[in-house]
Formats: structure tokens, sequence, C-alpha cells
């Protein structure tokens, strides 16, 4: 097979293709579809999952999974409510989101990088914890009457069409790019997911690499969810909630492995465009949420589905292949004897 | 430390090491921690250690204890089933909308019914995850999101009422079998309990429940071996599937009313409670009655502290995750050792 060729059947070659149909479809069925205003509505309307999925990249590639972003993501989103609302000034708060996120990654990451716990158990824990610290900051409540600049921010364009989270998330994407796929520190993640202990007999300090990943998961997660705050402008208990489902999906999806050490941003990036195209056009149909999720639920099981079924075939084709040749191979030597 | 005395220490400890597997010194200290807990929650809280307690205690773990016991099958594989809160109320749901809409049906079909239900779901889990190689991770958190959406379909926003059941239905998750005193026995209670006297059996002492351990506990030495793991790993997910119907039934018998959010979370508790039950999360290890125990010591733990403490509900999830990886981490630092101290022992042994 030509190196063309290969690079067409790929996995994001497939992604791509899926786009385009996507966009077809919709564009048919609503022309302003491809519009700029429904373009950057389509990504304001997930830009906190979006922004987070990126950071997750780098997470699941380094051979981790972090569970406990949305609820980091919640807990960053009560803290500035509930601060702001007992009369600290915002930038304040929002700060000190900040460095919880930052302290909520540091703790997923000293459990796991350096007393060993698997990662899965460490953020399902975060995940219910910090979920019920937000619980205890907000209770039942429902907290919104920021200042007008706060939810301007989160809701009004900043720069031409372009509101804030999208610039940011167009700035940590080049960003992301250039630490994961263009340096030496995304070279390390890389052979630390395909195999830590080579990286680890390597002279590589493992540890820290990992805390340092787990401790960005937790900083643009509460980021995330400041976001979120300022689009939503008001804030409960369940904020955030159930978002690290779509998340994950998204890096999945992007050709990902959950084993680590396999997948790159270029692919991550046409997974959130198909998958933020997919439920526009969906909700374009009237579908419902639940049903989308449900859609998404079947296109996460496929995008590992398919290529596996795939493979197994081609094995199935070779063994036949190589066992007829063998056959062949005996009947000629058993003809000459 | 001499290396005389670690001599004599591992000396002493070869006596019972053959006796006392780390899994059973595991359900031993959750034994210990639970009864520590009932002696501080009762002399601390006033009216703590009554009947009102110990029924509401067991009534809300049969439940979670269920799901847990199929959780603890399919974590043993080293594999996660994160739809089975789905499962559960999507069972509940159907079930009971089939009760309603035919009130003649007796109690065995509806068991059945749950049953044959969860247990297709869990099916199709097994398939896709031992058959199409996918993670379970992956599987499971995209059919968690299919299932929950087949249920709100179905569903369309009705809801089962107690009223439209048969009243053999609720009746039976309020009955009292036996009382002892105050103690009411009640039938759920004695469901779940029954299930983890079997699975506690087969996994101890079947062929198929030590190949569970053997493909978690090293899967490439299983496979050298012949132990077929795909079939087993597709078995532990549809037998997962199949408890969490009958989880969802008696979720059904307890709450008579049941909406499309139904067993929304289960998931978490039942992983929670493996995971506090001494079942490692990298498979090979753990019990179904150490689940149960899990169930139990976390629901105990969470009612004790917040009458204790004065604190309000608000606190339950944060104290959860606290209590989830202390769990995990507690596993794998003590355990860890405890096993070292065992592998010198099995040395010295052998030495000799």
């Amino acid at each position: 097979m030509g190196a063309n060729l290969r690079r067409l059947v790929s996995w994001e070659g497939f992604l791509l293709g899926i786009l385009v149909l996507v966009i077809i479809v919709n564009t048919s069925r609503a022309p302003a579809y491809l519009s700029l205003t429904n373009q950057i509505n389509l990504f304001q309307l997930s830009i906190e999952k979006i922004i987070v999925a990126l950071v997750m990249t780098f997470v699941i590639i380094n051979g981790e999974i972090d569970l406990s972003v949305a609820s980091v993501m919640g807990l960053a989103a009560c803290m500035i409510a509930v601060l702001f609302e007992s009369g600290v000034p915002l930038p304040l708060a929002i700060l000190a989101a900040l460095i919880a996120g930052v302290c909520c990654g540091a703790f997923n990451g000293l459990w796991v990088a350096y007393v060993g716990l698997p990662s899965l158990a460490v953020t399902l824990a975060g995940m219910i914890g910090y979920r019920g610290v937000a619980r205890i900051l907000i209770e039942d409540r429902s907290i919104g009457g920021f200042p007008a600049w706060f939810t301007a921010l989160g809701q009004q364009p900043l720069l031409g069409p372009f509101p804030l989270s999208l610039i940011l998330f167009a700035v940590l994407f080049a960003l992301a790019i250039i630490i994961l796929q263009f340096s030496g520190i995304g070279r390390i993640i890389y052979v630390i997911g395909n195999n830590a202990a080579v990286a680890r007999y390597s002279g590589i300090d493992t540890p820290r690499l990992k805390l340092g990943v787990f401790v960005a998961s937790g900083l643009i997660a509460a980021m995330a969810g400041v976001l979120l705050a300022a689009r939503l402008g008001a804030v409960r208990g369940n904020t955030a909630e159930g978002f690290e489902l779509d998340i994950i999906t998204m890096v999945l999806l992007g050709g990902v492995s959950i084993f680590g050490g396999v997948g790159n941003l270029v692919g991550v990036g046409l997974a959130i465009l198909v998958i933020l195209n997919l439920r526009n056009g969906m909700s374009l149909l009237n579908v419902t949420g639940n049903v989308q999720t449900g859609v998404i639920g079947v296109l996460l099981i496929l995008s590992v589905l398919l290529p596996n079924l795939v493979q197994m075939a081609r094995e199935r084709l070779q063994r036949r292949t190589t066992q007829r040749k063998e056959v062949q191979v005996e009947t000629e030597t058993s003809a000459s004897s | 430390m001499s290396n005389r005395t670690v001599r004599i220490k591992v000396k002493t400890m070869t006596a019972w090491r053959q006796r006392i597997r780390p899994e059973q010194l595991r359900e031993l200290s959750l034994v210990v921690l639970i009864a520590a807990a009932l002696l501080i929650f009762g002399w601390q809280i006033e009216n703590f250690l009554s009947a009102r307690t110990f029924n509401r205690i067991a009534t809300s773990v049969a439940i979670v204890g269920m799901v847990a016991i199929g959780q603890t099958l399919v974590v043993l594989t080293r594999n996660i089933d994160l739809s089975v809160g789905s499962i559960v109320g999507f069972t509940a749901y159907f079930v009971g909308s089939q009760l309603a809409a035919n009130n003649a049906m007796g109690a065995p079909v509806a068991v059945a019914l749950a049953v044959a239900v969860g247990g297709l779901m869990g099916l199709i889990n097994g398939l896709i995850v031992a058959y199409g190689r996918v993670p379970a991770i992956i599987t499971t958190l995209g059919t968690l999101a299919i299932y929950r959406m087949l249920l709100i379909n179905y569903a369309n926003a009705r809801t089962v009422t107690v009223d439209s059941l048969p009243s053999w239905v609720v009746d039976f998750s309020r009955q009292t079998l036996l009382s002892i005193g105050d103690f009411a026995v009640r039938p759920l209670m004695v469901v779940t309990l029954a299930t983890v006297v079997v699975f506690q059996f087969v996994l101890g002492y079947t062929v198929f429940g030590r190949r569970l351990y053997a493909i978690g506990s090293n899967p490439e030495a299983a496979r050298f071996a012949g132990l077929p793991a795909q079939r087993l790993v597709l078995i532990a997910f549809t037998l997962c599937g199949m408890l969490a119907g009958l989880a969802g039934f008696l979720f059904l018998a307890r709450f008579g009313t049941i909406t499309a959010v139904a067993g929304q979370g289960i998931e978490l508790e039942s992983v929670a409670a493996v995971v506090v039950g001494g079942v490692n999360t990298f498979g090979g290890s753990g019990t179904a009655l150490g689940a149960l125990l899990g169930a139990f010591l976390i629901d105990l733990l969470g009612q004790g502290l917040l009458r204790w403490l004065g604190i309000s509900e608000f606190w339950r999830d944060a104290l959860l995750g606290l209590l989830i990886l202390l769990a995990v981490a507690s596993d794998a630092v003590i355990l860890g050792w405890l096993r070292q101290l065992w592998q010198r022992g099995a040395e010295v042994n052998h030495g000799r």
C-alpha cells in the first residue's frame, strides 16, 4: 500500500470523511449552517468541554486517565460563586478557583505518580470527592448575579466576532500542539505512555512529569469551570456534572489509545469538530439531548470497535492465505519427491 | 531491625500464612472497622444502635450490595462496568411498566423478566469487550449513555407509580420475614445475602470462579494455560448484568415510584463498594463478601458521621471520595507490604 493511500485510510482521514459528510448533510438542511455566526455559536455551546479535552489528550497519551475534571470544573464554578457572594472581589475569587484547580490536580497527581495508585481509582475518588466539596460550599442553592463584565466576558464577542473562550481555545490548541508534537516534553509524554519502565530506566523523572500533567489538567479544568460560570451566569451544585463522558469521548474518538502512547492532537481536533457538528446537526433535526448523548456513546464504542474488527478480519484473511501457501508448498514438495 | 528478629518474625508468620490469605485478612479488617465504627457511633450518638438504624442501612445496602457483587465479578477480570446504574434504572422501569400494564403477572415472571433484560444488556457489554476487544471502560461508558437513552425514550417522560403496581410488589420490600426484638429481617436483604453466599462459594470453590481470578491476576499466563479468557469475560459481564437486573427489581420493590433517572449514580456507588471492599482494580483479588462489607461500611460511615458530627447531608460525597481514596491507598500500601512478608515467608520455607 502506498504511503499516500495509507494516510488517506488513516484514522484522521476517516474522521475527515465523516466531518465532510456531516457538514454536507447539515448544510443541505439549513443553508445558514456554515455561516460564521452559527459556527461560532456551535463552538461556544461546548467550549469548556473542548478546552478540557485538549489537556485530557495529554493525560491519556501519558497512560493515565482523569475522571475528576468535570467535578473540578464544578468546584471552580462553585468557588467563585460562593466567594463572590460573600463579598470577595471577583478577580480574587477567580484566582482562588484556579488555585483550587491546581490543588485538586496536584492531589490526584501525588497519589498516582508518587504512591503508584491506579489513576482510574484515584480520580474516581476525586470525581466524587471534589463534587462533594462543591456541594458543601453551595449546598442546594443557585448563585448568580455576577457583575456585567464577567458575564459579558463569557457571552459577548471580545475580538471581532470571537468571544474570549474561543480565543483562549485557539491559543491553548496552538500551545498544546507545540508542546505535545514538537517539544522534548511531548516526546517524553509519549515515551511514558508507551512504556513507563523504559522511560524510568532511561533516566526520565517519570513521577514529576506525571504530576505536572495532572496539575495542568486540574488548572485547565478550573479555568474551564470559570468560563462556564461566566457563560451560564449562574452556578449550581450539579454544574458540569457528567461532562467527563463527552470530554473522554472526544479524545478517544480522535484516535488516542486508552492504553497511552498513541494518538495526536490533529485527530482530537478533528474529533471535536465531528462531535460539535454532529450535535448541532441533531439539534437542527430536533433530536433531544439524551438521544444525542446516546449517539455519542455509540460513536465512542464504534470508534474502537470498527478498527478492531477490520484488523481481526485482516488477520484471519492473512492466516488463510498463509495456510493455502503452506498447502501449496507441501503438495509441491511431495510432487517433487 | 536485626536480621535475626526478621527471621523469627517470618517464622511465626509462616505458621498462619498457610491458613490465611491476604484477601481474607482484608475481609477481617473490614469486619473490625465495621465493629469499631458501630462501637464509636453507639457510644457517641444517642439511640444509634437501634433497630431503626439497622433496618434503614440494611434496606439501602441491599440494592447497592447486589450490584456490587456483579461488579466484583467484572473487576476480578481486570475490567469495569460503568453501565450498571443505567441497567438498574432500565430494568426497574421496564418491569414496573409491564407490571402496571398487566397486574396479573406473577412474581417469578417479573423477576425472570428483570434478570433476562439485565442479562441481555450485560451480554452486549461482554460481547463488545471480550470479542470486539474494546476496553471495558470505553464500552461501558458508551453503554451507560446508550441504555439511559433507551430508558428515556421508552419512558417518554411518564412515571411508574406505586398505585399502578400490584400490591405484592410493594409488600415485598415492607414485609418482615423474621423479627428478633425490633430487628426486622426484610426480604430485600435476604435476597442479597443469599446471592452473596452463592457467589462467595462460586468464586472460592468452583473452576469457573478460580479461572476468573486467574485471568485477572495474569491474563497472559491464563492464555498460555489455555483458559478461554474471552468466554469467561463474556460470562462475567453477563452475570453482572443479570445481578444488576435483579437489583433493578429490588429497586422497583423498594421505591415503587420509578422515573427515567432511576438508578443514576449506582455505578459509582458499586465501584466504591467494590474498592472499599478490597477488590483490586487491577484484577485478580477480592471477594463478593468483601464487596458487600464495603457497601455496608460506606453506608454505616455515611449515616454515622453525618449524625455524629452534626454535619449536613451535603458532606456525604466529599466523605465518600475520601473513603475510596483511603481504601485504595491502604490496599496498595498495606497489602503490598503484607504480600512481601508472605513472599519472604515462602522463600524461607523454600530455603529449608
